[in-house]
Order: structure tokens, then sequence, then C-alpha cells
């Protein structure tokens, strides 16, 4: 390790580090901008400036840039210089000279970099007498307020949107002082990542659009830890609440899973918190159809007469907790419990979860991901159903400019260097699919087949793998791309709801494995929990169409957090409601299922409860309350404690807090035993008290409910976590789990992030977060013999579901944003079909499946197997439509485009209502 | 004994100095204009409400007993939807006033905040904004900051150039 002397101060540092991270990793304060752990240096802000000594005697020195300048042995520096603190202080003068001073009214005021970086340099008097530059802001779509005033030229935007994520149609313009950040003309930001640019920015030219319209400052959020419900990667985020109010999300640094960014979904797709449509009261369902609302104790009341002596089941859900499901499970019984996944996906996860628990690959972390030199993924679009990793992928496919870099002597931070020497040249990746996939454009190679022969594709490749003649060229250059690799990674998952995929997918990575232990395999989860609700069935359980077969035999049935109607079809659905047994829905928010229940109870959402989930990967995360349920609403695992109780379970009467339900949980099978190390319990203490949610800046305190009564309430009491609801206790050194917010004096924004991590861009001081709970046999895959479905007859179509970020999950489609985003139910074509039926991009199509017909629109795409169509995934007007369903489409002639409801002022006057004028 | 002779002589003495007792109320004591009452919210020299909803104030207030919510306005521009200071728990310390950018909070002269019930301690921006300019006659943030408002387009506020067009060619 070399040692540097940084004004007289002897440090050991990381070879091949640059100063800057040295500087940062002794905890020194030296200002940057366009540096970023996560994307490296390129030297262009000019701020982390220090001055070095060619040797002993040099008193001079020069200035050299920290970002720019790797640590060499007995390399002498000073932050102290006299012309190094001057010169910083003269960047960040120069930089602000176009400021527009409006702090007040910019969202980033309080957790702005600039502003730390200016307090940090000492610079408060403006000296220029010259005119401040302007420009004219864009309309960037419903997630991000643009104002471009603000910019300091980092480049940090286009940087992260283009280089890290992949898009295209944002990037600086113009030249010199008149330098602009911003797309080619109005319009939605592409990138499924567009949200990531409002954490990105040092400043405030990019805030987010949706916590602008309902501000409050970072100092005035309590915020908790949590994990994001969107997908199945479970990355951390941060959520902020005040009023009553779930105001923003954060992301939440972990080393392995997410590191600095999150998708758009997890971002924006949370405000169904605050939903008019949140259920807030216990309903009973009256003779006519309408909900009665009631008080928690009338509905147990009414609840406990129902159950008594009655014969009750349950349906489970892959978006409820562990808890709750393991609950609901032990209550009614493993033989009258569902999971609450539809037969068709449920094929499919099960046989997930048999080869992650056998295989002798790596399951990889997001982190592991990106350290794979080629890549094969089957039947995902993954962009669309687990981003996170997709962005990974996007980091992987550089593996090989940074070979090239190591080989040239250059250390990878060189960000422009390192593309400037690999140009185009990426490491392979292969991408076969049904259709086109956002990860095209930095593919190898793709491949476009039907799920089937996707299936039959992979068997051959694992055949050829395994020494077996390759069937054909593409075989071949696949195969031997995967097999010169050093750490190949084969990605597939659910999506295509056909278990046959997966398998060839499994039998791809364990042919690696033979000759390559470092053969990573890993496989997407369709819901936030349906690793953990898969992993918790007991082989009793019924499947969901098996519960709707049984509901006659019941009295009452009790359904978590599922809207069953999006898994099961309306025939299903009616039998269920006609089988005359009394359903207990506790849901979140209104749904179908709710509608047609008996008695709604008011479940707390992911923000206002806690619970464990199981992400992809197998890995058990706890979220914690952001703020106390509101009005009559409590967690699932209170209502089903006390539902359990009223039926005198005595399993679960012993039970009364959630630690001890964690570890009722973790005693019910080896797998989860150690399920109470995911999370301290609530009787951990940080020097003797509980981790605060609120900032030590937290304000009107003594104000905010005085407006009901001046006689100030008692904070609410956190039995059951250790975190607290005030803004007493510290909030540094706990364990990783426990970070609702960084901040460190001097460092208001969220790089205040380095004084958690243990080094930069390494993992944090508090430890590893969550605990692996799935862990392989590594007995290799037994194979599984799967009848194909079979491509569609020539006159017919083949369905295939294609996902979406915005629109197909349940909750965040809720979300106003999202739901802006996801549009219309769309049918998916190649131009070819289209061509064929005579039809183009926003026709309607009817789409004639199992006797029902549903007119959509007609997207075009780039890719589609031939024989097959994609729907729309998710969403409402599709629900009927099954995936490898055989459809006739026909040109719907008679649709008309519904009538506006609203007139275009009225549009424009109301989006001003939601406060999100575009200026 | 001495010391108490010279006590008594200067007691004595102050029977014939001016009193500095007033008859409050019905004698009104001076208060400099910048002395530190009751607090108000002002208007600009347009007449409108100067808060932007920053939220300084409330960062900065030792006794936290002021809360607020930022709202936009159609221009974009901010303001407060509400805005509650708890009089009861203000200590009149007049660092609101210095951490506001934009002159609106401002303290005045008035002290006299006595109520029987403590519930009407407790102000809503309705009783808190007043018509007028307070200390500041002349300043208006929307003219200074760089933000595009009803009144003013890019470029029009204080000390700014046109915006850019950024498809110029002109070196």
């Amino acid at each position: 390790m070399p040692t540097i002397t940084i004004d007289g101060q002897t440090l050991e540092v990381k070879e091949g580090d640059n100063i800057l991270q040295a500087c940062l990793n002794a905890g020194l304060d030296l200002p940057y901008f366009c540096w970023h752990p996560a994307m490296g240096s390129i030297g262009s802000c000019r701020q982390c400036a220090l001055v070095q000594y060619q040797n002993p005697s040099d008193e001079r020195g020069r200035i050299v840039m920290g970002c720019m300048t790797q640590v060499t042995d007995g390399a002498r520096f000073s932050l102290d210089a006299n012309n190094a603190v001057e010169f910083r202080e003269a960047v960040v003068e120069s930089l602000m000279l176009n400021h527009p001073h409006d702090c007040p009214v910019c969202a980033e005021g309080g957790e702005c970099h600039l502003q730390d970086m200016t307090v940090m340099v000492g610079h408060r008097d403006r000296r220029y007498r010259g005119k401040k530059n302007t420009h004219r802001n864009q309309y960037l779509g419903p997630l991000i307020h643009h104002e471009m005033n603000r910019c300091i030229t980092c480049y940090r935007c286009e940087r992260f949107y283009r280089d890290y994520a992949g898009g295209t149609d944002l990037g600086a313009q113009a030249s010199r002082d008149r330098l602009y950040f911003g797309r080619q003309q109005d319009g939605v930001l592409e990138s499924e990542f567009s949200g990531n640019l409002v954490e990105v920015c040092p400043t405030g030219v990019f805030t987010d659009k949706p916590f602008l319209a309902d501000f409050s400052r970072k100092w005035d959020l309590q915020s908790a830890p949590s994990i994001c419900g969107g997908c199945g990667v479970g990355c951390n985020i941060a959520p902020g609440e005040r009023y009553g109010r779930l105001k923003r999300v954060h992301n939440r640094y972990h080393d392995d899973i997410n590191g600095y960014f999150i998708c758009d979904r997890g971002r924006f797709g949370n405000s169904y918190v605050n939903a008019d449509q949140r259920i807030d009261y216990a309903g009973i369902q009256d003779a006519d159809g309408r909900f009665t609302a009631v008080d928690q104790a009338s509905a147990l009341d009414t609840a406990g007469a129902w159950l008594k002596n009655a014969k009750i089941g349950g349906i489970g859900s892959p978006r409820a907790s562990l808890e709750a499901n393991f609950l609901l499970q032990t209550w009614v019984g493993a033989d009258q419990f569902s999971s609450g996944i539809a037969d068709i996906e449920r094929a499919t996860v099960d046989r997930q979860l048999q080869i992650l628990q056998s295989t002798r690959a790596i399951n990889p972390s997001i982190k592991q991901m990106e350290s794979a030199d080629a890549v094969l993924i089957l039947g995902e679009d993954l962009t669309h159903t687990a981003a996170r990793v997709a962005l990974a992928l996007r980091q992987a496919v550089r593996n090989k400019s940074l070979a090239m870099a190591t080989q040239m002597g250059l250390p990878s931070w060189q960000d422009a260097a390192v593309r400037n020497l690999a140009q185009d040249a990426l490491s392979p990746l292969f991408v076969v699919t049904s259709y086109a996939s956002r990860l095209d454009d930095i593919a190898q190679r793709t491949v476009t087949l039907a799920p089937d022969d996707i299936a039959e594709f992979g068997r051959h490749l694992a055949a050829r793998l395994q020494g077996e003649p390759a069937q054909s060229p593409l075989i071949e250059e696949f195969a031997s791309s995967l097999a010169a690799a050093e750490r190949p990674l084969i990605i597939s998952g659910s999506s295509m709801l056909q278990s046959n995929i997966i398998d060839a997918g499994a039998a791809i990575a364990e042919a690696l494995c033979l000759d390559n232990p470092q053969t990573m395999l890993s496989l997407t989860a369709p819901e936030s929990n349906t690793v953990g609700a898969t992993m918790l069935a007991h082989p009793n359980n019924l499947s969901l169409e098996g519960m709707v077969e049984r509901a006659v035999e019941l009295d009452v049935l009790v359904i978590l957090e599922n809207d069953v109607t999006r898994r099961l079809d309306a025939a299903s659905m009616q039998k269920l409601v006609a089988s005359g047994t009394k359903i207990i829905a506790l849901d979140v928010i209104e749904n179908a299922t709710v509608e047609r229940a008996s008695m709604v109870l008011p479940a707390a959402s992911f923000a206002e409860s806690q619970g464990t989930l199981i992400n992809h990967e197998g890995r058990a995360q706890r979220f914690f309350p952001v703020f106390p349920p509101a009005e009559q609403r409590l967690p699932s695992w209170q209502w089903l404690l006390q539902l359990a109780a009223l039926n005198g379970n005595s399993q679960l009467t012993a039970l009364t807090q959630f630690d001890q339900v964690v570890d009722a949980c973790a005693a019910s099978q080896p797998a989860f035993a150690h399920l109470n190390e995911v999370a301290p319990d609530r009787s951990f203490r940080d020097r003797g008290q509980k981790i605060p949610r609120q900032t030590h800046r937290y304000s009107g305190r003594t104000a905010i409910n005085a407006g009901v009564s001046v006689h100030e309430p008692q904070q609410p009491v956190d039995h059951e976590t250790p975190l607290a609801f005030s803004m007493e206790g510290l909030n540094r050194d706990q364990p990783s789990t426990l970070i609702p917010y960084v901040w460190s004096p001097g460092w208001n924004s969220n790089h205040a992030l380095q004084k958690f991590q243990a080094e930069v861009d390494g993992p944090l001081k508090g430890g590893q977060s969550g605990v692996r709970v799935l862990i392989s046999s590594a007995d290799g895959v037994a194979p599984q013999t799967t009848t194909p479905i079979g491509a569609a007859p020539n006159d017919r179509w083949q369905l295939v579901p294609v996902h979406r970020l915005h629109g197909s999950e349940e909750l965040s489609a809720r979300s106003d944003e999202i739901a802006e985003l996801a549009g219309d139910a769309f049918i998916a074509l190649s131009a070819e079909t289209a061509g064929q039926l005579e039809v183009a991009e926003g026709d309607r199509l009817k789409v004639i499946a199992n006797g029902d017909s549903i007119s959509l629109a007609v997207k075009i795409v780039d890719r589609m197997a031939a024989g097959c169509v994609g729907y729309s995934y998710g969403y409402a007007a599709t629900r009927g439509l099954i995936a490898g369903a055989h459809a006739d489409l026909q040109r719907d002639t008679d649709w008309r485009p519904p009538q506006p409801s609203l007139i275009a002022t009225d549009r424009q006057s109301m989006a001003v209502d939601r406060g999100n004028p575009h200026v | 004994m001495l010391s108490q002779l010279r006590t008594l002589w200067e007691i004595f003495k102050h029977s014939f100095s001016k009193s500095e007792t007033v008859q409050y109320p019905e004698q009104m004591p001076y208060l400099a204009p910048r002395y530190r009452g009751r607090i108000v919210l002002t208007r600009d020299p347009d007449g409108e409400e100067r808060c932007v909803a920053c939220n300084l104030c409330a960062a900065v207030c030792p006794v936290d007993c002021i809360a607020l919510q930022k709202d936009t306005r159609d221009d974009g521009t901010w303001y407060p939807e509400f805005f509650r200071i708890n009089f009861s728990r203000c200590i009149m310390c007049g660092m609101c006033e210095e951490a506001c950018p934009t002159y609106a909070i401002q303290l005045t002269p008035d002290f006299e905040m006595c109520e029987y019930d403590r519930q009407n301690m407790v102000y809503e921006k309705e009783h808190l904004l007043i018509n007028g300019v307070g200390k500041y006659p002349d300043y208006n943030f929307y003219r200074v900051s760089g933000l595009k408002t009803a009144s003013k387009d890019k470029g029009e506020a204080h000390n700014e150039t046109p915006p850019i067009d950024t498809k110029s060619l002109l070196p």
C-alpha cells in the first residue's frame, strides 16, 4: 500500500486510487463536483485542486486535480496550502457567476452539493459585476423538473444519462458559457433511470417533479430505511414523510444491490400511499353492495362472529411481507392456504426456487453481475422486469474496456480516457427474447424467438456446452463466447411465465459450471416478495385456482394484500364470489378484489409498517415504518394476530410483538433460521437511544399540530422497531440496516453517504445488511421435462406478455405520474405482422382469446417473434389475456377515440393545480 | 453605622429624581421599529405575498414554533399553502427574520399578545399577513431571482442577459 503525506499527515492509501478518493477515505473534506464514485473522474470542474510537491525540498509545489492524480508511494500533498485554498474558492466563485440566486425557491436547497461546497471553500461575496447568463427550461415529462439557470456545467447529468444508463435523449448542447444540458426538444425523458438525475445533479437543474409539487426540505422529512416493493430486486430506498404524506423516495445505498441508483418505478411509484383510494376505515359490505365504514373494534366484533367455529381459508400475497404471509398460513393452516400466486406463475416461480436451491452456479448480487464479462439473457426484457439489473448489465458490458485499460496501465476511474480507449468495444451480451428489449443497443447479438423456441435454443446451447456439436453457427458463437468468459452470467426469469425457459437457462449455467466455477445464474422474480412467498409455501398448500374450487366449503376466506382479480380469470372470480363464503380482504388501496369482499380491513402500506421481503437472489431484507399508520389502518400482521386471537388460534395467541412473529417465522423452517438477524430487534439502542427518524434540524414540532390543538401531543412511540419517531438520538455508527437518511456536518446533500461508507464506493461502515436465506446445496439442477405450449396454428397468434416498467406493476401503476407514463394498454406487433393485418401504430385491434374480445391499441416494435404478438402485461384492460394462449386478431373498425372529457386548456390548468407548471 | 446612614441618604435622594414608571396601558412606551415583538408576514411592493415558503425560518427557529407547507402558483412561484406560528412557544428571538431571504417575515413593536385561551396564540397565515411592505419597502425577491414568473420572463430579472440561443453557431 502506498504511503502519502497530506499536510504533514501520513496516510496509507489504496493502490491505484486517486488523491480525491484517498482524501475522502481519510475523512478529509476536499470539495468536488464532477467526480462521482460510480462514474469516476473526468477532471472537468477543477474543484478538487490541491498542491503536490515534487520532492522533499520543494516548497512551492504545483496545483493538481485530486480526482485526476493517482496516488504514488511517498508523494507529498497539501490541502491547506494557500494557493490551493484560493484556487478552490476561485473555482466556486466562477461557477457561481451565472447561478440565479434562487435557493429559497429551489427544491435542491438544503441538500445541495453546490451549497455545501460553496460553504466548504468559504466563498461568500460576489465580486463579478457582469450580467448573468440565462437559459430556457424544457419540459422533461411528469417526473423531472428542469431549471437550467442553476447549472454549473459539471457534465454529471450527461455522463450518468448517456454513459452510465445508456439514454440517448439528453446531452450537452452549444459551447463555451452557453453550454446547455437538455433534450433536442421538449419531451418526456426516455430513460427508465431518469430519476437518478435528481440525485446525480450537484445542484437544482434536475429536481423531482412530484416532490416539488408537495415539497418539504430534506431536514423536515421523517425517513426510515425501507425496501422497494416495485419488483423482485429489492433495492434499498429511503422514503421521506411530512404532514402524514409520503413526500419522496431517495436511493438508500446498498453496496451489493442498488448502489447509488434506483429505477423510476422505485423512485416515483410510491405516491399511491397518499392516494384518495387508500382504505382508511374498516368496511362491511351491505346487501346493496355499499360499504359501511366501521371502527376497528366493531369490525373485529363482526369478524369474531363470522370466525366462530368457522372453516377458514387464506390467500397470501407475493407483495405482502413474509411475516404477514407466515401468520396467515399458520392461522388458517397450510391445507387451507394459498400463496396467492396463480398456477401459471406458480409453476415458474416454484421451478425457479428449486433451481436456485440446487444450482452449482453462483446466485449473484447485482454487484457481482457488474463483474460479468459475458452475459446471456433468456426471455427477459430486464429493463422492464428488473430494471436495476439492466442498469448493472450496462456496466458489465464495459468490462472489456476496463480490461483494455488495465492492459494500458490506465486506472478504471479515468472515465473519459477509458471510454476513449475502448470506443465501442463491449463485452459480449446476448439477448434471446420474443420481442425487442431495451438492452438491444448494447447486445452483441439479439435473437428473436417464440417462447418455446427460446427454451429449445437454450437447450441446444447447453448441449453444445456439454460437448455436443453445435446446431447452428449462432449457437457456436454464443457457446464459444460464454465458454471463453471468466465470469459468465446467465439471466432468465419468470416474466414469460414459462418454466422451460428458466430450465434452459439453468441447464446452460450448469453446463458452464462444469469448467468454470465462477459461472453466475440469476433469475428475476416478478414481485417484491415472490421468493419469500414461494419459500414459505407448504406442499399441502392449495393453488389459487384450487382455493376457488375449495371456497364453497369455507365459511370465511381471508385475502391478504392481494388483488386476485389480476391473477384469476373473470369466470373464476365469479365462482369465488358466488361460493357464498365471506371474504375478509386486507389491503392498502381500493381494488377489484376489495370491492367484492364482505369485509375490508385497512392495511398499512410499506411506509407505515414493517416486514421482511426476500428478493430474487434470496436475500431477506427488512423495511421499517416511515410514519405511524394514519386513520384506522393497522399493519397486516397486527390485523392477522387480532383475527387469529378472535378465532382462538393457540399457536398465535402468545404473539404480540413483531419480533416474536419474526422469531416464530424463523423457527418455522431451517431456511429462515437467521431471519431474526436481518435487522436488529426493537431492543437495539445506540448509546442508550433509539435511531432517530427525524433529522436534528426537524422543524415545526411545536406548530405542526397547533392548528388542531395548542396542547402538544406526545411524539408517537414506536414499540416495535429500533427506530424512534423523534429527532433525539444519533444517526451514526449504527448497523447499515438502520440508516434512515444520510447527513454529516458540512455534507447536507446525499454525498454525505461517503461518511457512512467504510471506504469510498465501498461497503457501509455498519456492515452488510440483509441475510441470504436462499443457499444452494450446489448438487446441480435436476432436469425437468416440461411440455411446450406449442406454436399457434397459422391463422392464430401466440400471446406473449410484454412487461412495462411503468404500468405492469400493480401498486406503482396507481401513482399518478406512473399511470401517465404507462399510457393505454396495447398489443405489440412486428412491422411485418402489422403489414399483414393492415394496421398502423395507434390503430385498434380486437384480440379474441378464450371467448373474450378486447380492443387494444397497436404498437409496432422492432423485434417480435414470428407467430407471436405481445400484450401489455399487468394493465387493467389486458387482464383477461393469458400468456401463451392463442388469439385471433381483427382490425377494430368500430372503435372511436373516446371524446375528451376535458378540453386542452382545462388539462393545463389541472396540471398547474397539481403544482407541476413547466416554466 | 455610617453605611446605614449613607443608604438612607441615597434612598432619600431618589425621592427627587424623575420617575421611570409609566402608566401602562394608558401611557404607551416608545418601542423602536426594530423592536422584536409580534411576527408578521409582509407583502412585496407589488402587493404579492413575499413569503416563498423556503422553510428557512422554520429551520432556524430555536423553539420550532413555525410550520408551513409550500405550494406553487400558476406561474411557478412558490407560496405557503399554510403558515402557522405558535406564539405560545415563540420567544421573539428574531432569528426567523434574520434567516428570511425575502424579507417576508418581520418582527414588529407590538408585544401585547395576552390571551385567556392559549389556542388563540396560534396564528395562521390570515392572521400573520399584513397589507404592507414592513421595514423593507423596495425589495421584491422575484425581481432578483432567475426564476420565470408571470410578470417577468427568463432573462428579465435583475442583472440578467436574455436567454441563450443554444442553436446559435456564433463563436
